[in-house]
């Protein structure tokens, strides 16, 4: 598995930790109740296909990723930098 | 169980004198009616398991078990089969010693050969620290009425004179033996509830996905299936890593990811490993199978996956930990290697509750420990459907934990969040 950091080009993926699910950068306001911050934390859409979900680039530019890839066949069709996505 | 079609050495001497003739499929293959009590979504273990105790302990037989695929054909058929009880947490600790009290009497209750061999588990340290843990887990283990032994580095060597004591990075200081932990031969452990439930009038339907999750006013009333619409008071989720697709179904979201775990088996040796021995600080288990084949594995990919095969940097990092633990295994060659879908939680511990939906029930959450669970989940999740109440030994597995924050159970002390077990 490669994955197409925007700024280092197509990268192994050992250089890369994996965080979770990219709802992690749809932070609720801090006031936003329980029921939003449980959501949050631990509730999942936990798609088999398509899913976007966040990479740290550890061993390489030490950006935060948003990578686009396939769960049932390991296909990386796309990353992102996270700052770009939050902010969009 | 009656003699005819039970299992027996007589039998066995019978069925060879007039050449195997004798033996008959040992469930039916019925098509689904349009009505149950109970539906089981999953054929795995855990949904076997479950209509077996729903059968035996409750007397409810209009159930069926409804399995996309083939009964064992899942997660039962993907692991490395180890049975253990040597949970640390309140919650955990009585839920898997009970079940481990059901292996121990599983083959003479099926009557059936599950292969259950407690032939000792053995997790080693590399600290003094790490004793000083091990040393507290064995005695919450004996707190629950199982067994521990702490055994110090010439009291392994006892047991496994085939290690490498001294690796300059991890020197084994040790290990926390668990005599009663083992292996069994894991698809004879579905195929045995499977054969069970059957003959107490359970509906096995293979080859049948369900589609949908019917539900009106708040009430489960039964599923869209591949196989048609059927109808049923109550239905249970218990689909393990495809848990996330069928809760959708229901409107749910689960507290779950699902992780790929990968394992791998050796070519067929004599016998080398007597015991199920785990490395912790490498990511690395071993045993050796009934038939002689190493099977052994590692720790999770981490990331979300339904490919039911890994990537190659865990496999190395796997043979590396063995490398180092075992030198002598370099002369193996691995036949093959697999992946399972791991139904992840947050804090690593099962679920095993009622929804919102009346009627709907859901066992799930067992990350990497579901296979030792079999029978104790389903004793659990039968009680739980048959008398509206949490069995107790399984009763801390709610799914409002998350929510409230209590009753957590992470066994590791990593914290409650995904992508840390």
């Amino acid at each position: 598995m490669r994955i197409p950091c925007p700024l280092c080009g197509p990268r192994d993926r050992r250089e890369f930790a994996y965080q979770g699910a990219a709802v992690m950068l749809d932070r609720p306001a801090p006031d936003a109740g329980d029921a939003a911050w449980d959501d949050y934390l631990h509730n999942r859409a936990n798609p088999c296909g398509e899913t976007r979900d966040l990479w740290f680039h550890e061993a390489g530019c030490g950006a935060w990723l948003v990578v686009t890839r396939d769960t049932a066949t390991h296909e990386v069709t796309g990353a992102e930098l996270a700052e770009t996505v939050a902010s969009s | 169980m009656g003699v005819s079609g039970g299992y027996s050495g007589f039998r066995v001497l019978k069925e060879g004198v007039f050449g195997q003739k004798g033996w008959k499929p040992v469930w039916r293959d019925p098509d689904p009616k349009p009505d149950y009590d109970i539906v089981i979504i999953g054929g795995g273990g855990h949904g076997l398991a479950t209509a077996y105790y729903l059968a035996r302990e409750h007397g409810l037989t209009n159930v069926a078990v409804l399995e996309k695929g083939y009964i064992g054909g899942g997660n039962v058929g993907r692991n490395t089969t180890i049975v253990r009880a040597n949970y640390f947490l309140p919650g955990n600790s009585e839920f898997y010693s009970h079940s481990l009290k059901l292996w121990e009497g599983m083959e003479q209750e099926l009557n059936y050969n599950v292969m259950h061999s407690q032939r000792g588990l053995i997790n080693l340290f590399h600290s003094d620290g790490q004793r000083d843990a091990f040393a507290r887990r064995g005695n919450a283990m004996v707190n629950q009425g199982d067994d521990a032994i702490l055994l110090d580095r010439e009291g392994v060597r006892a047991h496994l004179p085939y290690l490498d004591f001294d690796t300059a990075r991890f020197p084994i200081y040790g290990g926390l033996y668990h005599p009663r932990g083992g292996t069994a031969r894991h698809d004879a452990v579905a195929w045995g509830y499977a054969r069970g439930a059957d003959r107490r009038g359970v509906d096995l339907i293979q080859n049948c996905a369900v589609t949908g999750i019917d539900i009106e006013a708040g009430r489960v009333r039964g599923v869209q299936t591949t196989r048609g619409a059927i109808r049923a008071r109550k239905v249970a989720i218990v689909t393990a890593g495809r848990s996330g697709q069928v809760a959708e179904m229901a409107g749910m979201r689960l507290p779950i990811e699902s992780h790929v775990l990968q394992a791998f088996v050796t070519e067929g040796l004599k016998p080398v490993i007597d015991h199920v021995v785990s490395f912790g600080m490498g990511h690395f288990y071993i045993s050796q199978s009934d038939k002689g084949g190493l099977v052994f594995g590692g720790d999770l990919d981490f990331y979300a996956s339904y490919a039911s095969r890994g990537n190659l940097p865990m496999a190395e990092h796997v043979m590396e930990a063995a490398m180092t633990l075992m030198p002598a295994i370099g002369k193996a060659r691995v036949l093959r290697s697999w992946g399972g879908i791991m139904d992840m939680t947050p804090d690593g511990s099962p679920i095993i509750d009622k929804t919102e939906t009346e009627g709907l029930f859901l066992d799930c959450g067992w990350c990497y420990g579901g296979f030792k669970a079999v029978p104790g989940s389903g004793f659990a999740l039968a009680h739980l459907i048959a008398t509206g109440r949490h069995h107790e030994p399984a009763a801390k597995f709610r799914l409002d934990r998350f929510r409230t924050g209590r009753g957590l159970m992470d066994e590791e002390g990593t914290g409650s969040q995904h992508n840390l077990h």
